[in-house]
């Protein structure tokens, strides 16, 4: 065995490790604290788990590649908001009014778009500008929200169509169909991330910069065309989700962002870009996700959850740190 | 000025373009509603700035050391409810040190883990918005936090005062202002701080040891946001648990509008008040002119990027950026 196998494996392993962990935790304690007579490993609470998974796990599969670009995102949670309210309110457009339930796909289509739109925005102004990703997506974070508060005021926009809802709601081999949607674009993404050009200049970027410059990838391109993958599926889990709750508030999506990075963090994603791993995130995912549901289910207030997840994060970033310290490197400074 | 070249002018637009812009909005509003320069209403724009820009003079001593802080805003919610609690519980007398020692320890917590152990302080304080936003969730139960007796306790005076004619949260935001200024641009310790932002291994070499001013830089910070926990619940006597949430962001907002670069090494706490007073007189400023309070999110927008890019543009001498 290579030296330095032990810990990848092992920070490779975490994430799964901690789920299995969890797991055991959770079923044990339950049978202690818990107030219902229900398993915690019940098939129905597992498949109900995927489901509630999906919003967050669709833009984490987005904020793995642009955090592997060695960018971030911070816009997220406004991008869904928006893209919420333009599903649902193009959706009552009198324009439409003769295509009956064919009205779906187009409403689709336009929340998709403009979740693409928005992305490359994002996207534009960090190729061109060279202003930083954080900086620039703070400030669309804000002013995208602003566009969501103006398009309909302080009022929640709602419609429901219950043909979508049955849709949203349906079960195809036992599974819901967001859950459908989160596998499908996780394995897409990994397709990308691993199997094209494109994915593997992602990391090269974000592993150093320079170098890629010099093996003639531009990288302006390649990260306006990540921050329209995010927009796309910052969109594409508002479809998933309002398709079923047909309401949205403008406040809908905030502190996504933070959710969504924490995901990607517990993964092993580096913030620094370069390394991170698309079935990791899916497990972080899960992990966060499990915590929540656990912990509700041996009957912790729904409060604890925040102070557990920021500790396991700072925890987590810890860990990471005494298993990657490479030689004599962190004495230097 | 005879050798004033186009280039120079240029300089000059990039180098104080923020000001330039404070001016024109400035102008620009009052000519669009007289109500706008009123004495009455500047006072009301900077009294209820001071809240956001106590918190950020303190960011702006952990973004010029080269680290980011995103726990403020729900730590600020943190100190509220935990002072107004221990109001009725043994006494504005005692609350507000044990306010100041609870809120100071967190922050003492956090500069431990990005000073001492190095790690990234964009997680860490990511982790911590979220663990102190459950802190506080757990500490009052999930409830609101009001104070029994609104009228008779002299605690109201740090949010509500007046001292000679000035409310009393201005006079407290200039003297910090005017007493971490002093520390920044005048103090070897300022030096350090900058040193330590600039160049971090060049400032280990020269025998600034590191950990302690990154450390002392959060303490600084988090010593702010007990501050600004102490006039936001002496203004309002009463909170939820939410108040902070989100102020973070305006904080980062104001201290970058300020010019503070998020690479550390820049930036200085006149610049910042003059990048929370933008934030708040655009608010006003489109309040009077009829406009509803989200549009100030998007002009906030385009003020930040445009704002970033000028800075950047004027350092490398170039409008577009270099990335191909």
């Amino acid at each position: 065995m290579k030296a330095g196998t032990l810990s990848t494996l092992l920070s490779r392993g975490a994430i799964w490790g901690f789920i299995v962990l969890e797991l055991i935790f959770f079923t044990v304690a339950g049978e202690f604290f818990s107030l219902s007579e229900k398993a915690f490993m019940d098939v129905d609470n597992m498949l109900l788990l995927f489901k509630q998974s999906a919003p967050i796990g669709i833009i984490a599969m987005g904020m793995t590649i642009i955090m592997v670009n060695g960018n971030i995102d911070l816009s997220v949670g406004a991008i869904y908001a928006l893209c919420a309210i333009v599903l649902l309110d193009s959706m009552t457009w009198p324009m439409f009014d003769s295509l009956g339930d064919m009205v779906i796909p187009v409403s689709w289509a336009l929340a998709l778009v403009v979740g693409i739109a928005l992305g490359a925005l994002n996207g534009f102004i960090v190729w061109k500008t060279g202003v930083d990703a954080f900086i620039v997506t703070l400030g669309s974070m804000l002013g995208y929200r602003g566009l969501v508060f103006m398009y309909n005021g302080e009022q929640p926009t709602s419609h429901l169509n219950w043909t979508l809802v049955d849709f949203a709601e349906a079960q195809f081999l036992g599974l819901h169909t967001p859950t459908w949607f989160l596998l499908v674009v996780t394995a897409v993404i990994w397709w990308i991330m691993n199997k094209t050009v494109h994915g593997r200049n992602a990391y090269a970027i974000g592993d150093n910069r320079t170098a890629a410059v010099n093996a003639g990838i531009r990288v302006g391109p390649h990260m306006m065309i990540n921050f329209m993958i995010i927009g796309f599926l910052a969109a594409l889990s508002a479809v998933v989700f309002y398709s079923e709750s047909g309401s949205v508030n403008p406040n809908d999506g905030e502190l996504y962002e933070l959710w969504v990075i924490t995901a990607v963090v517990l993964g092993g994603t580096k913030l620094t870009g370069g390394a991170g791993s698309i079935i990791s995130t899916f497990g972080g995912v899960l992990a966060i996700q499990l915590l929540r549901k656990g912990l509700a289910h041996i009957g912790a207030d729904t409060e604890t959850v925040n102070l557990v997840i920021g500790l396991i994060l700072i925890a987590v970033l810890f860990l990471d740190r005494q298993l990657n310290i490479k030689g004599k490197e962190e004495l230097k400074v | 000025m005879a050798g004033l070249t186009k280039h120079d002018i240029g300089q000059i637009f990039a180098r104080q373009g923020i000001l330039i812009a404070f001016v024109v909005f400035m102008i620009g509003f009052s000519i669009a509603n007289s109500r706008f320069i009123d004495p009455d209403n500047i006072m009301g724009v900077i009294r209820s700035s001071a809240i956001l820009g106590v918190m950020a003079l303190g960011v702006t001593f952990v973004v010029i050391s080269g680290n980011l802080d995103l726990s403020v805003g729900s730590m600020m919610s943190f100190s509220t409810i935990v002072v107004l609690d221990l109001h009725d519980k043994i006494g504005p007398f005692m609350a507000i040190p044990a306010m100041f020692v609870m809120t100071m320890a967190l922050g003492a917590f956090i500069g431990f883990l990005v000073a001492y152990l190095k790690l990234n302080s964009l997680i860490v304080t990511l982790g911590m918005l979220s663990a102190i936003h459950g802190l506080t969730l757990t500490y009052s139960g999930g409830k609101n936090m009001d104070i029994a007796d609104k009228e008779g306790t002299w605690f109201k005076i740090f949010g509500q005062g007046d001292l000679m004619g000035i409310p009393v949260p201005i006079l407290l935001f200039v003297l910090l202002a005017a007493v971490l200024g002093l520390i920044l641009a005048k103090t070897p310790f300022g030096r350090s701080v900058y040193a330590v932002g600039g160049n971090g291994v060049a400032a280990t070499f020269s025998g600034l040891r590191r950990p302690r001013v990154v450390f002392l830089c959060y303490i600084i910070s988090s010593f702010c946001v007990a501050i600004a926990g102490l006039l936001q619940a002496s203004r309002s006597l009463g909170s939820q648990n939410t108040v902070g949430q989100g102020l973070e962001l305006e904080v980062l907002a104001a201290v970058i509008l300020g010019g503070a670069s998020l690479l550390g090494g820049s930036g200085t706490v006149f610049k910042t008040v003059i990048g929370v007073l933008i934030l708040g007189f655009i608010q006003n400023g489109l309040l009077l002119v009829g406009l509803q309070f989200y549009v100030q999110y998007v002009v906030t927008w385009v003020i930040i990027i445009l704002a970033v890019w000028l800075d950047i543009a004027a350092k490398r001498g170039k409008l577009w950026s270099p990335i191909a």
